[in-house]
Order: structure tokens, then C-alpha cells, then sequence
């Protein structure tokens, strides 16, 4: 067996249409920047689904911790002030 | 203390799994479903890959340009469908070397289905009709499946499958309508297919060891008996449609569970092709390791440009 090497993962980013982001659709393995940009074409855009593509090697991607997401998320937990729905608009007030 | 831990993390998973939350790649979860997802996504990934290739050897041969295009789409789609499954494998922690070495040493299984021949054209018909059905009937209820990476890899697979499915009855339908050789050429590949499909949802529920817990998980939300009975409902019509008799003289509509019944599977033929001892295990194998062998200086190519490509940029921003 050949010596035991992969290419390295890259995070695949397709924006859809015009004016709308681009969303992340899955990985896949390529040896350069531009064949993971090649590679996604083929592999996620087979029918029309992006019109722009953006590839990060996974090893650039830094996530937060899912375990501490309670945490970590908290501090927006207790301010409903922040929802519209947290203000009562009389009845008579219209367009508000 | 470490089992206290442990024993809330678990609790904490279980109620997600209760509550329909998605388990994410990073999120804590039992050792046991970690690596059922492995093997169960691991062998979906190789089975579009080694489907690709009864498939691949009628590109050539196809009977028109129209039909070429077609199945070399499909084919192509075969390949995307495995590298999504690849991908979400690997948001599990193992990696795409390791999975491709298991499935060369015969270490992964993938669907035996592909392990029976293509004789002639009307195979691919019958694969793209029978097979793509049935591939449809198990992956649908997966869109819901428990493991985020693997539901939504799903998502894509499904909306590409369909068009497989319908190729492969325009196939038959064209031979049904055609000449009575072409009608007996449909027959033929039909009666080939038909059991081999059925085994394609597995073993009986009470002889699967993996399906309950699959199903406590969530991983699975359907068992095998429920699906190949939902097939075989499913498909009765098309054949009927078409004028294609079903090769099973126990086939009978049962008003009562509003269903058919049908004919036990061959399940020693089911697992003897699972052991390794089909028509094409070996040939199918065969082909992998060779591609990839002889792919390897090219991996490596491209691996020692990308670095040597670097190497000079980094040189030039360092100037």
C-alpha cells in the first residue's frame, strides 16, 4: 500500500444567488485552495445551486465550545428588552 | 465525580434525542453511537462508490448519445452522493484514509446488491428503477435521522435520487413498448433484480441486531421489515404498469393489512453475498484497489506541488 497521505480538508461556502450568503454545504478533500474550489463545483454545484464558492481549510475554522454554549449564550438570556414584543403600543397607535 | 459527569452528559443527550434536537459534531454523545454512525455512514458512502461501477461499465455501451449523457450523470451523482456520506463520516472523527483501507480489506461492508452483474442493458433500467427505489424508501426517513451532518447530506442525496429512479423507469417503459425481444430483455433484468432488491432493506427485524438500538437513537426510524413491505406495495403497480410479472408465485394482495404479501428472501444467498461470496464481491474490490493504487502518484503529485507552490509564496512575502 502507498504511503498513507491525505489531501487536506477544506469547509465549502456556496452563495446561491445573488444577494443572499454564502452558506455552509459540507467539505471535501483537495491538495490546493484552487482544486477545492474545482472539487466543490463539481461535487456541490452539479445543478446550478451557487453562483460563488468559497473553500477554508478546515484547520482555520475555530468554533465555539457546544459544552459551554449555556454559558457562553447567557448573557442574552434575561433581556427580552432587546424583542419589540417586549413594549406594549396602545391600541390606538397605528403603524408602530 | 467522573461518572457523575458522564451520567449527565448522557442524560443531557437523551433528552435532545427525546426533544427531535439534531446532535451537532462537537456535541458529547455515547461512544456506542459514535460509532454506529461511523459504520452505518461509512458504508453508505462506499456503497455509492462501489455503485458506481456496474453502472459505469454500460457508459460505453449505451444504446444512444441521449442515454450516454444521462448515465454518466447519474454515475457522476453516485460519486458527489458518496463524498457527502465521506464527509459527514468524518465530522465523526475518523478519517477518509482510514474508511477507504476498510473498505479494501473487506473490513466495511457496503450494499451486496451491487455484487450481482449487469448483463445487459435492461440491468440498468432495472437498477435505476428497482434499486434507486429502493435506495429512496430507506434514505427518505434519514432526512430525520438523528446526526445533523448525516440529515443533511441526506437532504441533497434524496433530491438528486429521484431523477435516478425515474431514468431507470423510462428504461424499462421504452423496452416494454419496444419489440417483444426488448419486452423479454426487461422481463429478464426484472426477475434478476427483484430479489436482490428486496434483500437491500436487510435482515428480518428479529435477525438485525443493530436495529433496535438504531431506532432508540433515532438513527433509523423505520425498521427493514416495514420498508421492504412498503416497497413491495409500492412497486407491485409500476410492474403491473409496465406488464411485468413479478417473480414471486407467493405474491398475493391482503385486503386486511392492506397490503401485499410476498415470498420469503433467499437469506442464505442474502448472507453468503454479505460474506464475501456474491458473483462480483471480489471483482468489485478488485476494481477499487486498483483505481486507488494507481491514483496514488497522483495524490502525491498534487500534494508535493500545493507544498512546493507554497514554499514559493512564502519565500516571495519573506523577500
Amino acid at each position: 500500500m502507498s504511503q498513507q497521505k491525505e489531501w487536506p480538508l477544506w469547509e465549502v461556502f456556496i452563495r446561491s444567488k445573488q444577494g443572499l450568503d454564502h452558506k455552509h454545504v459540507g467539505s471535501l478533500h483537495a491538495a490546493d485552495a484552487e482544486m477545492a474550489i474545482q472539487n466543490a463545483r463539481d461535487v456541490y454545484t452539479r445543478r446550478m445551486e451557487g453562483v460563488s464558492i468559497w473553500v477554508v481549510e478546515s484547520k482555520h475554522v475555530h468554533a465555539s465550545n457546544p459544552d459551554e454554549a449555556g454559558a457562553f449564550f447567557d448573557p442574552a438570556n434575561d433581556k427580552v428588552y432587546r424583542h419589540p414584543t417586549f413594549y406594549e403600543v396602545p391600541a390606538e397607535i397605528k403603524n408602530m | 465525580m467522573e461518572t457523575i459527569i458522564e451520567k449527565s452528559l448522557e442524560e443531557a443527550f437523551e433528552e435532545k434525542i427525546a426533544k427531535e434536537i439534531r446532535i451537532e459534531p462537537k456535541d458529547w454523545m455515547p461512544e456506542q453511537y459514535r460509532k454506529t454512525l461511523v459504520r452505518q455512514i461509512s458504508q453508505h458512502a462506499h456503497s455509492e462508490i462501489v455503485g458506481m461501477l456496474p453502472e459505469g461499465n454500460w457508459i460505453t455501451r449505451a444504446p444512444s448519445l441521449k442515454r450516454k449523457a444521462i448515465l454518466l450523470s447519474k454515475v457522476q451523482d453516485e460519486a458527489g452522493h458518496g463524498l457527502y456520506l465521506y464527509s459527514a463520516a468524518e465530522t465523526l472523527g475518523t478519517s477518509r484514509d482510514q474508511m477507504i483501507a476498510d473498505l479494501h480489506s473487506g473490513k466495511a461492508k457496503y450494499s451486496s446488491i451491487f455484487n450481482y452483474p449487469t448483463l445487459s442493458w435492461a440491468d440498468i433500467g432495472a437498477i435505476g428503477w428497482l434499486v434507486d427505489g429502493a435506495a429512496i424508501m430507506n434514505q427518505v426517513p434519514l432526512i430525520r435521522t438523528s446526526y445533523g451532518p448525516y440529515a443533511r447530506a441526506m437532504v441533497r442525496v434524496c433530491k438528486e435520487e429521484s431523477f435516478h429512479q425515474r431514468q431507470g423507469f423510462e428504461i424499462m417503459m421504452s423496452l416494454c413498448n419496444g419489440a417483444p425481444a426488448q419486452k423479454k430483455m426487461a422481463q429478464e433484468a426484472f426477475n434478476r433484480w427483484w430479489w436482490p432488491t428486496l434483500m437491500m432493506f436487510g435482515p428480518k427485524d428479529a435477525e438485525s441486531p443493530n436495529t433496535e438500538q438504531s431506532m432508540r437513537w433515532k438513527i433509523k426510524r423505520f425498521t427493514n421489515d416495514e420498508l421492504r413491505q412498503r416497497f413491495v406495495d409500492m412497486m407491485v403497480p409500476q410492474a403491473e404498469f409496465l406488464g411485468l410479472t413479478v417473480p414471486d408465485k407467493d405474491l398475493k394482495w391482503n385486503e386486511a393489512k392492506n397490503g401485499y404479501d410476498f415470498g420469503d428472501v433467499d437469506w442464505e444467498e442474502f448472507w453468503n453475498v454479505v460474506k464475501g461470496n456474491g458473483p462480483c464481491n471480489k471483482d468489485r474490490i478488485n476494481t477499487r484497489v486498483k483505481a486507488y493504487e494507481e491514483g496514488a502518484w497522483v495524490r502525491e503529485a498534487a500534494l508535493a506541488h500545493a507544498q512546493k507552490r507554497a514554499a514559493r509564496e512564502a519565500a516571495n512575502q519573506a523577500k
